[in-house]
C-alpha cells in the first residue's frame, strides 16, 4: 500500500520537475513591445478601435497596422503615453472611433430586466451575473464601462452611471497648459 | 528478431485490429475532427506522435516501476499521468522548435490527452507481455491505423457534403452510417495475419 503511494508520489514529482524544467527551458518569449502597449491600453475590451479587444489592438500598433489615436477610453493621456512609447508624434484622438467619456459602470434597472441573457453574451469581461429568466446584475468592480451591453438589451434597462470622483480613485490630471519651447529650434 | 515479425505487427495493428474501426477506440476525434481534411491530417499527425511515444514511455513505467512491485492495478492512473505529461512536453518542445507545426496543430495537441486510443494501446500492451520494441511497434501501428482511417473518413465526409442525402439522414446520421460501413469493410481484413 505504501509502496503504491510512494511510486505515484515519485512519478508525480519527477514528471512535475521535468515539466517545470521544460517550461523554463522551452519558454517562448512573447513580443515585449506588444505587452508594453497592452499595459498602457485601458483594458475595457470595448472594440471601439476596430479590433476585437485591447491585446489585438496592441498587436496591430506594434506591427504598424493601426494608428495610436484609436482608443477613446484611454483618452488623451493614453495617446500621449503611446506616442512616448512608440517614439512618434502625439496626435489628437481620431473622432471616428468615438469620444472620451468620463469613466462609468453599467447599471441594470432590475425592475425592467426580463432575464434574456443577451447582455451576458455581449460582456467582454464577464461582469454580468444572471441566468435565463432570472434578474441580471452587474459586478461593478469588474465592469470596464465599455457600453457593449447597451445595444443588445431588448428592453433598454441598462444605463451607464458615471463613477464619482472620490479621494480613493482621484488621479493627477495630465497638464493642460501647453509647454512651449523657449528657444526656437 | 526478424524484421518479418515487426512487419506482421504493423499489418496486424493497422489493418486487422484497426484501433478505431475494429477495437472501437478513439471515436471522439474520429467523429469530431473529421469534418475537414486539413484538420484531420493535423490531428492524425499529432496523435500518431503521442501514441508512439506514449506507448513506449508507458511500457517503461509498467515494466520497471509497476511490475516489480506488483502494482499492476495502478496502470490506468499512472499511464494517464505519463501520457498527459508527454503531451505537455511535446507541446512545449514543439512550440519552441517547430513554430509552424505548432501553429498548424495548435488546439489539437492538448485534446490528445483525452483520446482513449492513446490510453488504450498502452493498456492492451501491458496486458499482453511484449518487449520494448514490440510495444513501440504496437504504438506506431495503432498510430498509423488511426491516421489512415481518420484521413479516409475525413475525405469521405467531404464528399458526403456534396452528396444528395435524404433529409432524415443528413449531418451526423449519415456520418455514423458511413463509419459503420467502414468498420464492416475492415472486418474483411480479419484472418489476414494468419498467413
Amino acid at each position: 500500500m505504501l509502496t503504491a503511494l510512494y511510486i505515484m508520489l515519485g512519478l508525480a514529482i519527477v514528471l512535475g520537475a521535468v515539466l517545470g524544467y521544460a517550461a523554463l527551458k522551452f519558454k517562448v518569449e512573447g513580443d515585449p513591445l506588444i505587452a508594453r502597449i497592452d499595459a498602457i491600453l485601458p483594458q475595457t475590451q470595448c472594440g471601439q478601435c476596430g479590433y476585437p479587444g485591447c491585446k489585438p489592438y496592441a498587436t496591430a500598433i506594434a506591427n504598424g497596422e493601426a494608428d495610436i489615436n484609436q482608443c477613446p477610453p484611454g483618452g488623451d493621456e493614453g495617446v500621449h503615453a503611446l506616442a512616448d512609447l512608440m517614439g512618434v508624434e502625439y496626435k489628437p484622438l481620431n473622432e471616428e472611433h468615438g469620444e472620451t467619456k468620463p469613466p462609468a459602470v453599467a447599471f441594470i434597472d432590475e425592475d425592467t430586466c426580463i432575464g434574456c441573457t443577451l447582455c451576458i453574451q455581449a460582456c467582454p469581461v464577464d461582469a454580468i451575473l444572471g441566468a435565463a429568466k432570472h434578474m441580471h446584475t452587474i459586478v461593478a468592480s469588474e465592469c470596464t464601462g465599455c457600453e457593449l451591453c447597451l445595444p443588445p438589451c431588448p428592453v433598454d434597462c441598462i444605463t451607464m452611471e458615471p463613477i464619482e470622483e472620490t479621494p480613493e480613485n482621484w488621479k493627477w490630471k495630465y497638464p493642460t497648459i501647453p509647454i512651449k519651447p523657449v528657444v526656437k529650434l | 528478431m526478424d524484421p518479418k515479425h515487426y512487419f506482421m505487427i504493423l499489418i496486424g495493428t493497422v489493418l486487422v485490429n484497426n484501433i478505431v474501426l475494429v477495437k472501437i477506440l478513439g471515436l471522439c476525434p474520429f467523429m469530431g475532427v473529421s469534418k475537414k481534411l486539413e484538420a484531420s491530417i493535423g490531428m492524425a499527425a499529432a496523435t500518431a506522435f503521442v501514441l508512439t511515444v506514449g506507448s513506449m514511455t508507458s511500457w517503461t513505467i509498467n515494466h520497471y516501476l509497476l511490475e516489480p512491485f506488483q502494482l499492476e492495478y495502478l496502470r490506468t492512473l499512472s499511464f494517464i499521468v505519463v501520457i498527459a505529461s508527454v503531451v505537455q512536453l511535446t507541446q512545449m518542445v514543439m512550440e519552441k522548435s517547430f513554430p509552424v507545426l505548432y501553429q498548424m496543430l495548435g488546439i489539437f495537441l492538448p485534446l490528445i490527452t483525452s483520446n482513449c486510443a492513446v490510453l488504450g494501446v498502452p493498456l492492451l500492451n501491458a496486458q499482453t507481455s511484449v518487449n520494448f520494441i514490440e510495444a513501440a511497434f504496437f504504438g506506431l501501428g495503432g498510430a498509423l491505423g488511426f491516421s489512415m482511417v481518420l484521413i479516409m473518413f475525413a475525405s469521405l465526409r467531404e464528399r458526403l457534403e456534396a452528396a444528395d442525402v435524404p433529409t432524415p439522414f443528413q449531418g451526423s446520421a449519415i456520418a455514423m452510417v458511413t463509419a459503420a460501413l467502414m468498420s464492416l469493410a475492415f472486418l474483411g481484413f480479419s484472418g489476414l495475419d494468419k498467413y
